[in-house]
């Protein structure tokens, strides 16, 4: 609590109630803190009210690969799968690389260089998510289809690998929607990774130092293990992200509510169908689209809450330590 | 007595041989190559995007109105409607999260403190800004947009809830930065805590609070999917941002990036170059700001 | 600066009061040693951009000595500590005007490895700062990064070290509880079973007991004689007393104030045993110092 003479305000003879403005403004600013939890449970409220038609019609249904409007059939397996087919390929590949620039801007570059770098991060970080589609469906997946296409044809009836990236192959697919999901999950991951990293205490770094270590050995051995857990809660919060990103995803998947193992294959996930069919949906149709939001919405925040819990932890336990 | 000192050879202090230190040169490698792979696509996005705007950004192009059906070729027509619809649509929802979201850091910093309340709105605040900017515009939907039809208004409420957590916490991390002998110093010539706050607290973190605002905005203006079901997409103009559907940038990008005539194709890179240099800007004013106005920082 | 030795004794009588606390309490068998010469520096000046940080000092220290650093604060003492096994590398505007020779071999000539120097000269911190690892893991780290797998010998290595720390019997059934659990003394020789795992040849310790008890920190000097033998030992100290009971050799620095800029150098003033020192020093300033009529 900030510092409040007024508030202690006793019986001495120049106390006085506290003055109408005062005390208004007060319940203003803590209005404007409520609206936050306010509207979390509008959207869970009004979202789950629209979707319940969808519920009580499929029931556990909405978990099967079943989806076909025409006969309204609702199940949505394809898109949970797709969301997490492509959140995870975008994390795999976004990790190493966040984590990597966290490094290099905290141990391995001089603070003058530094700045240049952070630079290009926000600018990754500020492209819309409707030029990545743009991009990506006009110019980047003519080119990588081509890639995958060499691909496939030289993995085809390789055990593992063909399971993965075998035909049929196609520029707008998981795969190439996952790369897209993962330039832009970079950002978010890189500055959170890049906040815990700089909260090692410098003696513990001077401690490795001390005995001989190069850098890198440094990092493992002193940077690494109080770090761990946050970077753990970056990677669940880029997984957030991955998951909910929806114009660039809606772009490049490939529209087509098939579950394969094919990597390079047109897909389909969650936000992606919402956006692409909420415009001539009705009935059944639209609830079902909604509920696929209220999913999409439940996922965030669990896994939101998760991540934010974990890092809070680490956080307090670096301190403490 | 004199030192007796046994002849010995000088250690050896040259670099430890072996795989050490080409271990140590290879990580060093992987990650400066870890930034080299985020320049590329980058640099990739940021080249097409100028090379195939530029030819079709003209004062036409800014400014002329309506936006012509997507088989006419670029030249035709102009991108003016989306162009008002972003500064209109994304301006309302600046003037709407703005305020509350400092007003909400306010009262985390100011007079929450400790209490499980403010903890409480400080954490889910936080996991808000991670809700999928869809889910968002779904809210609005089910909660106005069914009540009232589709608006350039219902567009700034979706577009209000996106940005109101960001300016939360950015106007948050400001105000903590402000030192207490400031705040002491007010309450010691009689002022109340309203009047210590917005007189004294509030213009010392201003710079800061500004300039994470514009951030807010700047990730405002490009977002596509909180507005595809709150102002559908129209061509022609709307300033009446109170009724009536409207258009943006980010829309009208969404719609031409699946079209194959290339007309609609050129539209689209004109238009992203233009959404684009307007985020670019927002972000340089913020960086400016921060620079200049700034009189608190980490 | 080396001083013959004589037997002062007579003549601090007449000249000062002997303090009670400045007897020698050292036990009767740590004859001072004058072996091979350790550490030899030439004028050494050190920088931190344009300020000059410490200015002209010039010692040898001695093997199997435990030469102390002592002196007000600001003084430099800790940043010359630093030098000799090149720790100031880590602060990127530092850089060091002389020469350091570490048994005959110049320690900032090009083509030298601060990784090699500080194999050989490791280095005991303030707080005490053990890795987020179980106490096993962090007395084998040394060993590990210097390509020691075996199993095997790795426990013999954390073994050993456990016991020249003393720490041994107190943590034998628990090594692969977090090094972080321990308290303040005993994390303390964990960081120094850490040190000597690898072991060095010197052992420099900043102020390795400013944060401890006086229990802990009665072990931890019991502890330095006992290791003495084997390593060479150097201390910056606060504390005068401990000054006296540890080392054979004291070094007292000070500051010297530049009226015209404003500054603050810190300059070697006088380096002898330490008996001598304390007992009958050479330089006013010195005299001020441990007589505690400056700070």
């Amino acid at each position: 609590m900030k510092a409040d003479p007024a508030g202690t305000a006793g019986s001495a003879p120049l106390a006085h109630k506290r003055p109408l403005g005062d005390r208004g403004f007060q319940i203003l600013a803590l209005a404007s803190g409520l609206l936050v939890l306010v509207i979390l449970v509008l959207i869970a409220v009004t979202t789950s009210q629209q979707a319940a038609s969808w519920f009580s019609a499929e029931g556990l249904k909405i978990f099967t690969n079943n989806w076909d409007p025409a006969t309204n059939q609702f199940g949505a397996l394809a898109f949970i799968y797709g969301t997490a087919v492509t959140a995870v390929i975008a994390i795999i590949m976004a990790v190493p690389v966040s984590v990597g620039i966290a490094l290099l801007l905290n141990e391995v570059v001089p603070y003058r260089w530094s700045r240049p770098i952070v630079y290009v991060i926000d600018l990754l970080a500020v492209v819309p998510s409707v030029v990545w589609g743009l991009w990506g469906i006009l110019v980047f997946a003519p080119w990588i289809q081509h890639i995958y296409a060499s691909i496939a044809s030289g993995v085809n009836g390789i055990p593992v690998l063909g399971f993965f990236f075998g035909s049929p192959t196609s520029g707008a697919s998981f795969f190439t929607a996952g790369i897209i999901l993962a330039f832009m999950i970079t950002p978010i991951v890189t500055s959170l990774s890049r906040e815990v990293i700089a909260t090692v205490p410098q003696i513990d770094k001077e401690g490795a130092y001390a005995l001989g270590a190069t850098r890198w050995e440094m990092i493992t051995g002193a940077v690494w293990p109080h770090s761990q857990g946050g970077v753990v809660g970056a990677v669940l919060l880029g997984l957030g992200r991955a998951m909910g990103e929806t114009i660039a995803a809606a772009l490049v998947i490939g529209s087509s509510a098939t579950i394969t193992s094919r990597l390079f294959a047109p897909g389909y996930n969650m936000p992606a169908v919402i956006a692409n069919q909420f415009g001539e949906a009705s009935g059944v149709f639209r609830s079902a689209l909604m509920g696929l939001g209220v999913l999409l919405f439940a996922f965030t925040i669990i896994i939101n809450v998760l991540a934010r819990g974990i890092v809070e932890r680490s956080a307090r336990r670096t301190r403490g330590a | 007595m004199t030192a007796v000192t046994v002849p010995r050879q000088a250690p050896d202090l040259r670099e430890p041989k072996g795989w050490r230190r080409s271990k140590n040169r290879i990580m060093t490698v992987l990650m400066l190559l870890s930034f080299v792979l985020v320049i590329i696509p980058l640099g990739f996005v940021l080249f097409t995007v100028i090379a195939k705007g530029a030819s079709t950004i003209s004062w036409q192009f800014l400014t002329g109105s309506p936006i012509p059906p997507n088989v006419l070729p670029a030249g035709i027509g102009g991108m003016w409607p989306a162009i008002l619809g972003t500064l209109l649509i994304t301006g309302l929802a600046t003037l709407m999260a703005v305020p509350l979201g400092i007003l909400g850091a306010i009262y985390l910093n100011e007079y929450g403190g400790r209490n499980w309340l403010a903890a409480l709105i400080g954490f889910m605040s936080d996991v808000m800004t991670g809700v999928p900017s869809i889910v968002m515009g779904l809210f609005i939907f089910s909660i106005w947009v069914l009540h009232f039809g589709y608006s350039g208004l219902a567009g700034a409420f979706a577009l209000g809830c996106l940005m109101l957590p960001v300016v939360i916490r950015s106007s948050y991390e400001m105000l903590r930065l402000v030192p207490d002998p400031l705040r002491e110093a007010s309450y010691a010539l009689g002022a109340t805590k309203s009047r210590v706050t917005l007189t004294v607290v509030l213009p010392a973190a201003l710079g800061g609070i500004v300039s994470g605002a514009l951030l807010a905005v700047a990730r405002a203006a490009g977002e596509t999917a909180p507005l595809l079901f709150t102002i559908l997409t129209v061509t022609t103009a709307n300033p009446n941002v109170f009724s009536g559907a409207n258009t943006s940038l980010p829309s009208q990008i969404f719609s031409n990036a699946s079209q194959p005539y290339t007309g609609a194709q050129d539209r689209g890179w004109g238009a992203a170059l233009t959404l684009i240099a307007i985020c670019f800007i927002l972000m340089i004013a913020a960086r400016f700001v921060t620079a200049r106005f700034t009189r608190y920082s980490r | 600066m080396e001083q013959p030795e004589q037997n002062v004794v007579a003549q601090t009588e007449t000249v000062l009061p002997k303090p009670a606390a400045l007897q020698d309490t050292r036990p009767p068998d740590a004859a001072v040693s004058t072996g091979a010469t350790v550490f030899e520096t030439d004028k050494v000046s050190i920088y931190y951009g344009s300020f000059r940080a410490v200015t002209d000092v010039s010692l040898t220290i001695h093997e199997n000595e435990i030469t102390a650093f002592i002196g007000p604060s600001g003084c430099g003492k800790t940043t010359v500590l630093r030098t000799l096994n090149r720790m100031n590398d880590l602060v990127p505007s530092a850089r060091v005007e002389g020469d350091v020779h570490y048994r005959g071999a110049s320690l900032y000539a090009p083509g030298v490895s601060p990784i090699s120097v500080r194999r050989r000269i490791g280095m005991v911190f303030q707080k005490p700062n053990p890795f987020p690892k179980s106490i096993y893991d962090n007395v084998a780290y040394g060993p590990r990064i210097n390509g020691i797998r075996n199993k095997g010998k790795l426990d013999e290595i954390v073994e050993k070290s456990l016991h020249q720390a003393a720490l041994w019997d107190e943590v034998k059934n628990r090594l692969n509880k977090s090094g972080l659990g321990l308290s303040g003394g005993q994390a303390q020789r964990l960081c120094i079973a850490r040190t000597l795992a690898v072991e060095p040849d010197v052992v420099l310790m900043d102020e390795p007991c400013s944060a401890l008890d006086p229990i802990a920190t009665g072990r931890i000097e019991d502890l330095m004689h006992e290791i003495k033998s084997q390593y060479t030992i150097v201390i910056v100290t606060h504390n005068m007393q401990q000054a006296t009971r540890v080392s054979d050799r004291t070094a007292f620095y000070s500051v010297l104030r530049d009226e015209k800029s404003d500054t603050r150098t810190g300059v070697l003033v006088e380096y002898g045993r330490t008996a001598q020192i304390f007992e009958d020093p050479q330089d006013t300033r010195t005299q001020a110092y441990v007589t505690g009529r400056m700070g």
